[in-house]
């Protein structure tokens, strides 16, 4: 993995992804090593996003690199107009590595063509996020003991999920069995479908969260936006069927737990942050530990 | 006996050695010659368009004298005309006929159909992965959409 870019969860193998989740475990032991104390690392957010900002800068510091960078394009050279392409040959002469947010769906594979050093992709619009997948994969195994064989459901909007469509697809090397539940506007979209279908995996799809709760090993929540719906009347129907409740989790299995990308808006209440089966902050814990190791692996300072 | 009788009835001029690139489809001749970059090639191209065709009603066909295509090169027409002929003349005879193939890989010419691809914001020569040939569908190496026959538009 020694100098190479992150841009797509599929750019690193089933063994690639096991061993950085291998890994991150490895600093969740001991998260404080100063291993990159010789190296500088840029994190470049042409667009807002503090949450996975600072996650990253986390991960950088605790591990003891400088950070460099700018967290929004307005306090950079990009508001005076600089192309994609130039900023990118600047910054790869001052850092070991790129971690880079980018509104356009494809800056990242371009940006890593063109940048002396590695880049992480920590979002390229609605494309790839696949730190974000990786973490996810990381908080499925350590809570389950293991990715294999599990039931684990997906719930909201299912349609324009980033975060959704790369972790069912990373999935597929796992036998997962599939439970999709989303209002009918919203479904996973049939390319994400056909993956699952050709590795002959099972799916099933409801417009109910309630049935499904009790069959899964893994409750997947996300957000569902207004702006998604043609008809806000449709929306207004649908909304409150999508918010998850204390009360409704009565008949989970024990070991079901509930993950969430974040930020949560109104999808899961409040009363269930204190339900051992909330495991949406521990998640955002884990993605710290999951991006020293990305960080570690590619910088080659661990084999 | 069907090289002779073709002769006789030429609307285009023979070549005397060189590529025809016969039954494009008339709606396409002028994207092939700009896919195949012959506006800037110096030897003789003789061009007809609108000409009747017993197979397609009417086509286009196109002669480029002394030029013999790489066939990755050539293979790119496939995408707009994948009716197209390929005939190799030699010494005013035909020396092979072959039927042009979708590629594996498209570049430069596609654009990608996703307004919000860095292809169409920033100056970046786009690539493309053909994973449908029957039906057309070219995965963008960058945003990994996917660009459909029917949301094709060529740079």
């Amino acid at each position: 993995m020694k100098n190479k870019s992150l841009v797509s969860i599929n750019d690193f193998s089933r063994e690639e992804h096991i061993h950085i989740m291998d890994l991150a475990g490895a600093f969740e032991r001991r998260p404080k090593q100063r291993i990159l104390e010789d190296f500088v690392v840029a994190t470049l957010f042409f667009e807002p996003s503090t949450r996975t900002r600072l996650s990253f800068e986390s991960a950088a510091t605790r591990l003891g690199a400088r950070v460099i960078g700018f967290s929004e394009p307005g306090s950079s050279s990009v508001q005076k107009g600089e192309s994609l392409r130039d900023t990118i040959r600047t910054v790869s002469n001052y850092a070991d590595i790129i971690i880079m947010r980018h509104p356009k769906e494809g800056s990242a594979r371009f940006a890593s063509e063109i940048s002396r050093v590695p880049v992480i992709n920590a979002g390229d619009g609605a494309n790839q996020h696949p730190t974000q997948t990786l973490l996810d994969l990381y908080s499925i195994r350590k809570t389950q003991g293991t990715l294999d064989n599990l039931n684990i459901a997906f719930v909201g909007d299912l349609k324009y999920g980033r975060t959704v469509h790369s972790l069912t697809m990373a999935l597929c090397n796992y036998n997962t069995t599939f439970h999709l539940v989303s209002p009918s506007e919203l479904k996973l979209p049939s390319s994400v479908k056909m993956h699952i279908k050709e590795r002959k995996l099972g799916y099933h799809q409801y417009t109910d969260m309630s049935e499904v709760i009790p069959k899964v090993d893994i409750l997947y929540m996300t957000r569902i936006q207004k702006e998604r719906f043609q008809d806000p009347m449709e929306y207004e129907k649908v909304k409150n069927s999508y918010i998850l409740r204390n009360n409704l989790l009565g008949d989970a299995k024990s070991n079901m737990r509930i993950l969430h990308p974040l930020p949560r808006v109104n999808e899961i209440t409040y009363d269930v942050d204190d339900n051992p089966k909330a495991y949406y902050f521990t998640q955002a814990l884990n993605g710290v530990f999951v991006r020293q190791a990305i960080l570690a692996a590619i910088l080659g300072v661990v084999e | 006996m069907e090289n002779t009788e073709q002769r006789k009835e030429l609307k285009v001029s023979a070549i005397e050695n060189g590529t025809v690139i016969d039954h494009i489809p008339v709606q396409s001749v002028y994207q092939v010659l700009r896919i195949l970059n012959l506006m800037e090639f110096n030897d003789q191209i003789l061009i007809g368009t609108n000409l009747e065709s017993r197979k397609m009603g009417k086509k286009g066909i196109i002669k480029v004298n002394n030029k013999f295509f790489k066939s990755d090169e050539i293979n790119k027409i496939a995408l707009v005309a994948p009716s197209a002929t390929l005939i190799l003349i030699k010494n005013f005879s035909v020396s092979e006929k072959k039927k042009v193939e979708i590629p594996a890989q498209v570049e430069k010419i596609v654009r990608c159909f996703n307004p919000n691809c860095i292809t169409n914001v920033e100056d970046v020569i786009t690539r493309f992965e053909v994973v449908n040939k029957v039906d057309l569908k070219l995965r963008c190496h960058y945003c990994e959409k996917i660009t459909a026959r029917d949301t094709m538009t060529f740079k």
